[in-house]
């Protein structure tokens, strides 16, 4: 299948990854060094999820996120400088430095937000589903939530809801199998989180979250089952992440807080998302290892230009912290 | 830690406290106030839960009017707002919808995190917010002697009680006795005596305050620090008594302006000790915006010691 896939689409699905790989680990050693100092939950490891989702997406599509949602804003066409700029809390970022890394926002590429409270934007994306529905647009509304957002009251009144009314939802479940720092399976009755979907009459996929194919196929399918008007849609994407649930390594091997098994970590590791996709694309003779270099090379340096910019720019000032509580 | 052993002492003591909430389980949530209960008092009366808040919640107030004294424990206070309901709307009203037939001897323990650029939703101080509702006690210590004894008194109560504790607290080291004791609800504690001027505070404040205050005192301004302990009900006698001597008043709260507990003590002196007054009332609280994140927002946002001694000393100036 991936055969037929376009040189132009392997390639914007492997920038993607690149470029929300690069800026995530570019982030260790400021938050190490207390250069940054709002809670980053770092996406590494999870990027096939975002970047596959991303192509099949519109500025009109409207998607809110989580407290780890670096990687969506960025794959919902976010300007990375003001991403940067914003977890590094200046005047410049994307929330001018009210909000930082948890407060991500780019209205114009249609990511309209992103808060920590777990479940806290799933209603909000019906929501949107809602308005798109009611404008008669050609447009779907995204909800990411991890893991432990099942455990919300909230989530099952938006499927039910979203179904009812056949609104154009798609439901991102992106299951890390931890919910911060409990395991999900400690959590959950049954383990398969897709199945709660089916009976609030929402159609429902599990996916490879590793594998960026599998990510885009069900983005595509979601997007037009969506657009043809047959109601909502619930992703479980299953993945891992490979850095802490906040910061590089809280949730490390070795650390105070670990409790993830090395071994499950390491066999993870194995299916790193972006070593997945070089090895099936060399191996098919799709991209040449000359253009993924080419690809690692430009994304990388643009990465380091925006901590440059960053790094550069005034924070906000005092005499401005009440800016913006209200419209005037 | 002082925290940890009034939940150890009084489950030990009573088989109906058990402690329910997210992270119970894991050092990386409550810290060290949750540390050796899992091992000592079992899965069954300390309970790691998932991420629903609604329904946890409501489960310690049904598992309270059926005889139990669960402390439902929320790691960050924000997150809290999911249960309004079952605190508000069930735990609250209970006893008074019934005729007083039942009570709800449930601890809604909450968690002020803030600080660190964590911005409008790790951040939120909600103590004025559970005052406002009839039926339901609000604490919030500042030292650890007060932690333990406000926390047994909240477990002993027979009613609601919300505890809030703040993380910017945690860092305080005191010996506690080892005995269990508790810390009456409804009593503030002078920390300080002075003629000057009358500060009221409580919580994270009343530590800021007490810095101010021995500031203060070399240039001679000598202040009565008056800690709450208790936001409702708050000890009116104790802050009135202390303004009639004094016949000025500064009030501190950790949270925004509008509404707030600050203006809640101050119409409340104002409407009693009147001609006690010497010069208006003044508060300091937060401004009435959401928590930045930025460092520089942060720095303007929250008041520190200086902008305490700053105001104290502009009201102590005022002519009599």
């Amino acid at each position: 299948m991936t055969l037929s896939y376009s040189p132009d689409l392997l390639r914007k699905l492997f920038s993607m990854m690149c470029l929300i790989r690069f800026v995530e680990e570019s982030f260790v050693e400021p938050i190490n060094n207390r250069e940054v100092l709002c809670p980053c939950h770092l996406y590494s490891g999870q990027e096939a999820i975002a970047a596959g989702l991303g192509v099949s997406l519109r500025s009109e599509d409207l998607a809110f996120g989580t407290h780890r949602s670096h990687g969506h804003y960025l794959a919902k066409g976010g300007n990375i400088d003001a991403m940067v700029a914003e977890i590094y809390c200046r005047e410049t970022g994307c929330s001018k430095g009210r909000g930082g890394s948890m407060h991500l926002v780019a209205p114009r590429e249609g990511f309209l937000g992103a808060a920590p409270i777990v479940g806290g934007t799933i209603s909000l994306a019906l929501g949107a589903a809602y308005a798109i529905s009611v404008r008669r647009q050609k447009a779907v509304a995204l909800s990411f939530f991890g893991d432990g957002a099942t455990g919300e009251g909230v989530l099952f009144e938006t499927m039910n809801f979203a179904a009812l009314k056949k609104l154009p939802l798609i439901l991102c479940c992106e299951n890390n199998l931890y919910s911060t720092h409990m395991a999900i399976r400690e959590m959950r009755h049954k383990p398969d989180i897709h199945d709660i979907a089916p009976p609030q009459g929402v159609a429902s996929r599990q996916v490879d979250g590793n594998d960026v194919f599998a990510c885009y196929e069900a983005g595509k399918w979601a997007v037009e089952h969506c657009k043809a008007g047959y109601g909502p849609v619930f992703l479980e994407f299953m993945t891992y992440r490979q850095r802490g649930h906040v910061g590089p390594d809280d949730n490390i091997q070795g650390t105070r807080t670990d409790i993830r098994p090395a071994e499950e970590i390491e066999s993870w590791r194995k299916r790193d998302p972006l070593a997945v996709f070089e090895a099936h694309v060399l191996q098919n003779n799709l991209l040449s290892s000359a253009e993924i270099q080419q690809i690692k090379t430009e994304t990388q340096k643009r990465v380091v230009e925006a901590h440059h910019k960053a790094r550069s720019a005034p924070f906000p000032d005092g005499k401005e912290v009440s800016n913006f509580v209200f419209t005037n | 830690m002082a925290i940890n052993e009034a939940i150890h002492q009084t489950m030990a003591q009573d088989p109906s406290v058990v402690l329910i909430g997210q992270g119970v389980k894991s050092p990386w949530y409550v810290g060290n106030t949750a540390a050796g209960l899992l091992e000592r008092f079992g899965a069954e009366r300390v309970v790691d839960t998932p991420v629903s808040e609604n329904a946890m919640t409501g489960l310690t107030v049904g598992a309270a009017i059926a005889g139990m004294r669960p402390i439902a424990v929320h790691p960050r206070m924000d997150f809290m707002l999911y249960a309004f309901d079952p605190i508000i709307n069930e735990a609250a009203n209970w006893r008074y919808m019934s005729g007083g037939a039942m009570s709800v001897p449930v601890v809604f323990w909450g968690i002020i995190n803030r600080g660190g650029e964590q911005a409008a939703q790790h951040s939120q101080a909600f103590h004025s917010l559970f005052a406002h509702i009839p039926g339901l006690k609000v604490v919030a210590p500042a030292t650890p002697y007060d932690a333990k004894g406000l926390m047994v008194a909240a477990i002993q109560d027979n009613d609601p009680v919300v505890f809030i504790d703040e993380r910017w607290l945690y860092s305080q080291v005191d010996i506690v006795p080892e005995s269990l004791y508790s810390v009456p609800i409804g009593k503030a504690a002078v920390r300080r005596e002075g003629g000057d001027l009358t500060v009221v505070a409580s919580s994270y404040m009343s530590l800021l305050a007490y810095q101010a205050a021995e500031k203060l005192a070399e240039n001679n301004i000598q202040i009565e620090l008056v800690d709450l302990r208790t936001i409702k009900p708050w000890d009116k006698e104790t802050v009135f008594s202390s303004v009639r001597k004094t016949g000025r008043l500064l009030v501190l709260d950790g949270s925004w302006n509008t509404c707030g507990l600050a203006g809640e003590i101050i119409s409340s002196v104002t409407e009693n000790e009147f001609t006690a007054l010497r010069s208006a009332p003044a508060r300091i609280t937060l401004p009435d915006c959401p928590a930045p994140a930025a460092r520089t927002l942060e720095k303007a946002y929250y008041p520190d010691t200086d902008t305490i001694i700053t105001v104290a000393r502009d009201l102590v100036k005022k002519p009599k």
